[in-house]
């Protein structure tokens, strides 16, 4: 085959990319990730853009960039903002502060100290950025460049490396080698099966020849994940690179990248990597001069969980409803319009760039024996520090809830934390210092899944998690399957009685035998995980169930049926706001005269419970 | 409901859709999404006419998928589309009290989505990926985060203002 002489200097690119950051003097990062956004980024970058003007002139800098860039993950304090010469980290900055934070911090040299972060540990003031205990614990490879650079602009990406890997391998012009790089890195699909990624474009370069496909599943349906979307959105040009990498190792020319409906930045910012590439020849035609061909479309997605399965993508990208088809054929062989697929999913494809550049020894320092590299975890729930973060694989529950989140909120118990979404199962107590991998989470009756982990505490009713979970797959099942369309339904049924009050304790075992039969008798992986919640918290809190069951009772005090609300007659003083407020007419009374609720109209919304002056509601 | 007599320009726009996605079978769901857009809701006659015009479709196989995906409406949609995002993260930080005050507010009753007067549609979805923003609720495309069913009644009550004051 013998190697290419590509037409690209890609050091070259890099110096002039780098110099023309430089010449942009002080860059003022913004965040302008989805969360940010909501938390009125957009407004606090054209106030600094505002008084930008003056701000060249009168600074101790030559000049001040305003740079707008992906996430940071650390979405609870938005909108975040990085000046880098103090390296200072300004958090919940809104419009009005900005003039401040011009004033002090970038004439003046000084930090704007009440827009700090405040450590809920020790509530004291943190200056440097590194010392952030949610950032301070992280090993960020793959989110790295996210919060460092405009995506919307491909020189930012040149300048931190991108497409140098993808030069890389153009030029040596070996795809075995790059597969062998792959395998040895120990690279596992970050989607949620763990399938080893070497392994899967092995099979389907051994179709070389004819037209294949490469597809990015960016149809990050787990609710509670995030990271996939903060990838497209902050750092596009590392997963087209990856997707570029693999279609040069398979020996495919096309690739499609599915996104689902609900991420319209990440869309919008694919497409204006996309074309910028395209431009600078890493896309498209003849890139870099030789004789590789590789075009990228974006599919958008119309709402459907089940399409983040990878037949059901297929279907989708082909424009037919998304049901799964049983396997083999496998994609490898018989995939997108019947030829073989390389897919892969946004995370896993985004380290693929720096496993090339940087060797596959550097990715296997992370992790454990049999999970290499770092993955993200979409924090999230009833912990301090809310957000997207990057740790080895192997790191213990106890450091990612404990250290990085800082804790449960408002000083309450720890109860469970979920991981992997509707497909996953819950962690407790006694799994607090299990690391976090493929193969112990999966022991332990959970699975890495994408990586959402939400944390609940003791006001987390988990008889409603598992319910509000059922519910989910029950309504996002495609319907193929009879074992998984007709037994979800079964399965919500049941635990809408047990939190209604009304289960009796015959309705475990038969929760348990359907959770069995949907499990054996699904085709995808929609139906054959839908039931772990259910399983895994009738394992862990069995006493819960059995609580709304025997007794009647929602320990967490969430389940509306079970609430008991009642007007203490002694306090009341007929003033009849309560039976003003009640939306279903259920207090009846006189003025002046103690009020009384009719149990079998009440909802128990608690509007009563608010309205009341004197406190005399009560809620059992 | 089936429209019977539709706009000859309506039908241009169809038509125009249908050929800037190159009339081709895999860019149906793109196409049903500019559809949705521009009408706001998928008609039954253009889901037929569309089943028509494409070769290797039926109006059955076009029905089929715009009732497979979440996205699409077969029902005209309010002015203002309220997403309630219902995700696990939302949804252990309290996104139902919200959703279910907007819901009374609406007046609906289970099963419709659409205020009488044709404002407000509500709706929920699985997760919208703000999650550390939680719980969400998306007005047309606004995100509000950390909602509450406090803030969220002045939301409504400016959006109820503004449409008084328009009128």
């Amino acid at each position: 085959m013998g190697t290419n002489t590509i037409n690209i200097n890609i050091q070259e690119e890099q110096q002039r990319a780098e110099e023309s950051i430089k010449a942009q003097g002080l860059r003022v990062l913004v965040c302008n990730g989805t969360g940010c956004i909501a938390n009125g980024s957009n407004d606090v970058i054209a106030k600094f853009k505002e008084l930008g003007a003056d701000v060249s002139i009168l600074t101790q800098h030559d000049k001040v960039t305003i740079v707008p860039t992906g996430c940071h993950g650390f979405c609870e304090q938005g909108v975040l903002v990085i000046i880098p010469d103090l390296n200072i980290t300004y958090v919940k900055v809104k419009p009005e502060d900005v003039e401040e934070i011009v004033d002090s911090h970038i004439r003046q040299g000084k930090p704007v100290e009440r827009l700090l972060y405040t450590s809920p540990r020790t509530g004291e003031k943190v200056y440097k950025n590194e010392d952030i205990e949610f950032y301070a614990r992280q090993s960020r490879t793959t989110l790295k460049n996210c919060g460092e650079m405009n995506a919307e602009c491909i020189d930012e990406a040149i300048a931190k490396h991108a497409y140098e890997a993808l030069a890389k391998v153009l030029q040596e012009n070996n795809p075995e080698a790059v597969i062998q790089e792959i395998e040895k890195s120990g690279l596992r699909g970050r989607g949620g099966g763990g399938f080893p990624t070497g392994r899967k474009w092995r099979f389907t370069a051994a179709n070389r020849g004819g037209k294949s496909y490469v597809v990015c599943n960016g149809d990050e349906g787990d609710p509670g994940a995030f990271m996939d979307r903060s990838v497209m959105e902050g750092d596009p040009h590392k997963l087209l690179e990856g997707m570029a990498i693999a279609g040069f190792a398979i020996g495919s020319d096309e690739a499609y990248i599915y996104v689902r409906a609900e991420y319209p930045l990440a869309i919008k910012r694919l497409r204006i990597a996309i074309k910028q590439a395209e431009e600078r020849g890493f896309l498209g035609k003849n890139i870099m001069g030789t004789d590789f061909n590789f075009e990228i479309h974006i599919k958008e997605g119309a709402g459907a969980f089940v399409c983040g399965e990878e037949t059901a993508l297929m279907a989708s990208i082909e424009g037919e409803r998304g049901m799964p088809r049983p396997k083999p054929p496998f994609p490898a062989n018989k995939g997108l319009f019947g030829r073989p697929t390389l897919i892969n999913n946004v995370e896993t494809l985004a380290n693929v760039p720096d496993i090339i550049r940087k060797g596959a020894d550097w990715f296997s320092s992370f992790g454990t024996e049999t999970s290499k590299g770092t993955k993200t975890f979409a924090l999230t729930g009833e912990v301090n520090n809310t957000g997207l973060i990057e740790v080895p694989m192997g790191t213990t529950l106890r450091e990612i809830i404990f250290d990085i989140g800082g804790g449960i909120r408002n000083g309450k118990k720890f109860k469970a934390a979920q991981i992997g979404g509707p497909s996953g199962g819950c962690l407790t107590e006694e799994h607090l210092d299990l690391p976090m991998d493929y193969d112990s989470l999966i022991k332990a009756g959970a699975m890495v899944g994408s990586g959402g982990l939400v944390v609940m505490n003791e006001d987390t009713c988990i008889v409603e998690v598992a319910r509000f979970f059922m519910h989910f797959t029950q309504s996002e099942s495609c319907g193929k399957c009879v074992p998984c369309r007709e037994g979800t339904k079964n399965m919500l049924k049941i635990l809408e009685k047990i939190v209604r009050g009304q289960g009796e304790m015959k309705d475990l075992d038969t929760l348990e035998e359907l959770a069995y039969a949907v499990k054996e008798g699904s085709l995808c992986g929609l139906g054959k995980t839908a039931p772990n919640p259910v399983l895994s918290t009738l394992k862990y809190f069995r006493d819960e169930y059995v609580a709304h069951i025997k007794e009647k009772r929602c320990p967490a005090g969430v389940c509306s049926a079970l609430k008991v609300i009642k007007i203490d007659e002694a306090l009341c003083k007929g003033c009849t706001k309560c039976a003003r407020t009640c939306p279903v007419g259920a207090i009846s009374g006189t003025v002046k005269n103690p009020h009384k609720i009719d149990q079998s109209k009440c909802i128990k919304c608690g509007a009563c419970v608010a309205a009341c002056p004197f406190k005399a509601i009560k809620q059992a | 409901m089936p429209t019977l007599t539709r706009d000859h320009s309506d039908w241009v726009k169809v038509d125009s859709i249908i050929e800037s996605y190159d009339a081709k079978k895999s860019n149906l769901i793109a196409i049903l999404q500019k559809v949705q857009e521009e009408f706001r809701y998928l008609p039954e006659d253009i889901l037929t006419y569309i089943g028509t015009k494409i070769e290797g479709l039926s109006p059955a196989t076009v029905y089929g998928v715009a009732t497979f995906y979440a996205q699409f409406s077969l029902e005209p949609k309010g002015k203002y589309i309220i997403k309630c995002c219902d995700g696990t993260a939302c949804h252990v930080r309290g996104s139902m009290p919200v959703y279910t005050s907007l819901k009374q507010r609406f007046g609906l009753e289970d099963g419709t989505f659409t205020s009488k007067d044709g404002l407000f549609t509500l709706e929920t979805v699985s997760c919208l990926g703000a999650c550390g923003l939680a719980p969400v609720v998306v007005i047309n495309d606004k995100v509000y985060p950390q909602m509450t069913t406090d803030a969220m009644k002045i939301i409504i009550d400016t959006i109820l203002d503004e449409e008084h004051s328009a009128q």
